[in-house]
């Protein structure tokens, strides 16, 4: 049962931590919460549910799609939301960002309706029965895929000249334009980066569950920004860490102490865990100066 | 010492008040429509929400995504308070107010530690905790059924039955804690909370001691939210946790942000504004909500701090 619980929580970890990974990136780039990214997850859901069924197209050249067209969502919601108010205050920017979100979401319903969709089922699921634990091969594919784009997010960062140029922006943006680096640019490539992930999250949430809501980008937006606030919003391996811890003391806790307030655990976590590192776990620790 | 000057009006202008306060008794005898009637009285709650949420939010200066659990704990303490225990209304407000300047201490301990953005979740995560245990502790709290039938306030044998004596006592309320908002603003206690906003550490090296003054606001404002989640529940007569989610907290401080932080004149703009938009919008009901996310923005970006910005005087040596 704790073995079923632990592949349970993998999977869904996995998930958190792509979406957080948009968080961490919007944040660690220009230093602000990105509410509206809960959206992207959710339109990357929606639009490959719209290319797969009114245009017909092709299963996986409409996952491609969708994640492409995420992307390019996410360089809008910066220019339109957050380009001109960079260095403004950060309660405005956050006001501004949940503006962007409300928006989001009423256009999907109105353009999808209001109601919970069954998303088209793409591969046919099968299940792998060891003793009593069962693991479908959704779940794998689910595991597979994040570790795979993580892995790929990491060397981008890690190893190449634009993950270089991105973290020299997050450093200092001033010096890295001086530098002649286009920090504009720079910063639409990391939004559409975060947001391709984030796409890429909601369409596996979508074949996992096997549903679709309008307003499904909320409550996974907000545990996938726990997650990143756990591991240490801005830092991309703890923020890695951070969904699969998440992931795992969810579906832990529902079966350890009561499966009633499964969503609430995720809450106490943080609150626990900000009150003794109140960076995150892998959050560097800011010295303020005056 | 010259007072700082919180607003363009000036508040404490005792006119101010007296202009409010006949407005607000001349009201119900123009408006007849029980419908906008009751737009006003909403208002009125939310008034007292976004006024006092601009304590911690705005004159504080710290991100507080969990007003709407305060919101809950009041009207939720309030009806079980008046229905089960005592049958009286003003003892369900106390008590209301009370528990939630308790839970507004319990809150305001981790700001000691935690600032800024971790902050801010640390209050939305709040918020999703009471909604669950207002959803999950189903023997007191009747679960997802929320509680019905409240009934409406008295006092001395007199029922507030009708909409024109709730729209008096609410605003009654109201103007109180304005005027409460205004004085607390302005005094010694609302300027060691502008200092602690504007510079932490300077302010901790003028002798201010920014823990004490940080747990009090969070503490007043969380009683403020306690007072009005307790009208609410005896308006509304039914309360469920759906009323007290984190999304509420972030239209409270969308309210007060989009009005003007720090500015007791720009809440209740921000309040009125944010409120009674989606009304003239019902119009157009299909796209309200995505004219009100496109306002939103607009607002951010074309006026960051709001419709009525705090205006400070710099006082000059």
């Amino acid at each position: 049962m704790l073995i079923q619980q632990l592949i349970n929580g993998l999977t869904i970890g996995s998930v958190y931590a792509l979406v957080a990974l948009g968080y961490t990136l919007a944040y660690g780039i220009l230093g602000l919460i990105n509410f509206a990214h809960g959206e992207v997850y959710m339109m990357g859901a929606f639009l490959s549910f719209a290319l797969i069924t009114f245009f017909k197209v092709n299963v996986f050249v409409a996952f491609i799609a969708a994640i492409v067209l995420c992307g390019l969502l996410g360089i809008l919601i910066e220019f339109v939301a957050f380009r001109s108010i960079r260095n403004g205050a950060r309660s405005s920017q956050l006001i501004s960002a949940i503006g962007m979100s409300i928006l989001l979401q009423n256009i999907a319903m109105l353009i999808w309706g209001s109601n919970t969709k069954p998303f088209a089922p793409v591969t046919e699921e099968h299940v792998i029965k060891l003793n009593q634990i069962t693991i479908s091969t959704m779940q794998i594919e689910i595991i597979i895929t994040s570790f795979i784009l993580m892995s790929l997010l990491y060397f981008l960062i890690y190893k190449t000249r634009i993950g270089i140029a991105m973290r020299a922006t997050a450093q200092d943006s001033s010096m890295t334009s001086l530098m002649g680096i286009n920090v504009n640019k720079i910063v639409s490539i990391t939004f559409s980066i975060g947001s391709m992930l984030g796409g890429a999250a909601g369409i596996l949430v979508a074949l996992y569950y096997n549903s679709i809501v309008f307003n499904m980008g909320y409550t996974a937006g907000l545990k996938a920004f726990v997650a990143a606030v756990l591991g240490g919003i801005g830092n991309i391996p703890g923020t890695m860490i951070g969904g699969i811890i998440l992931g795992l003391t969810e579906s832990m806790g529902a079966v350890i102490i009561s499966a009633k307030y499964k969503d609430a655990f995720a809450f106490i976590i943080l609150i626990l865990v900000l009150l003794f590192r109140p960076t995150g776990l892998f959050g560097k620790k800011e010295v303020e100066k005056v | 010492m010259k007072e700082l000057e919180l607003g363009r009006f000036k508040v404490n202008d005792k006119y101010n008040y007296l202009i409010a306060a006949i407005a607000i008794i001349l009201f119900p005898f123009m408006i007849r429509n029980n419908y906008v009637l009751h737009i006003s009285i909403v208002l009125g709650i939310y008034l007292i929400l976004g006024v006092s949420l601009n304590i911690v939010t705005g004159v504080a200066g710290e991100l507080d995504l969990g007003h709407a659990a305060f919101f809950g704990i009041g009207a939720y303490v309030s009806s079980l308070f008046a229905q089960n225990i005592f049958n009286n209304f003003w003892i369900g407000l106390l008590s209301a107010a009370l528990i939630s300047l308790v839970f507004g201490f319990i809150l305001g301990i981790p700001s000691l530690r935690i600032r800024g953005d971790y902050l801010a979740i640390v209050t939305l995560g709040f918020n999703e905790i009471v909604r669950y245990v207002l959803l999950n502790w189903q023997s007191v709290t009747n679960g997802p059924m929320g509680i019905h039938s409240i009934k409406t306030p008295s006092i001395f044998g007199y029922s507030f039955n009708t909409k024109q004596a709730l729209f008096y006592l609410i605003y009654a309320l109201v103007l109180v804690t304005i005027i409460l908002m205004s004085r607390i603003s302005k005094s010694r206690f609302g300027r060691a909370l502008v200092g602690i906003r504007e510079n932490e550490i300077a302010a901790l090296s003028m002798g201010i001691n920014t823990g004490y003054y940080k747990i009090w606001a969070f503490a007043i404002t969380a009683a403020f939210a306690g007072v009005a989640g307790s009208l609410f529940a005896h308006y509304m007569s039914f309360i469920s946790p759906m009323n007290f989610t984190s999304n509420e907290s972030i239209l409270i401080l969308c309210m007060v942000v989009l009005g003007g932080k720090g500015s007791l004149i720009g809440s209740i703009v921000g309040v009125s504004v944010l409120l009674l938009l989606p009304e003239i919008l019902r119009s157009v009901s299909m796209y309200r909500m995505l004219i009100y996310g496109m306002v939103l923005i607009f607002m951010m970006v074309y006026r960051p701090n709001g419709f009525w910005p705090e205006k400070r005087i710099p006082r000059k040596i």
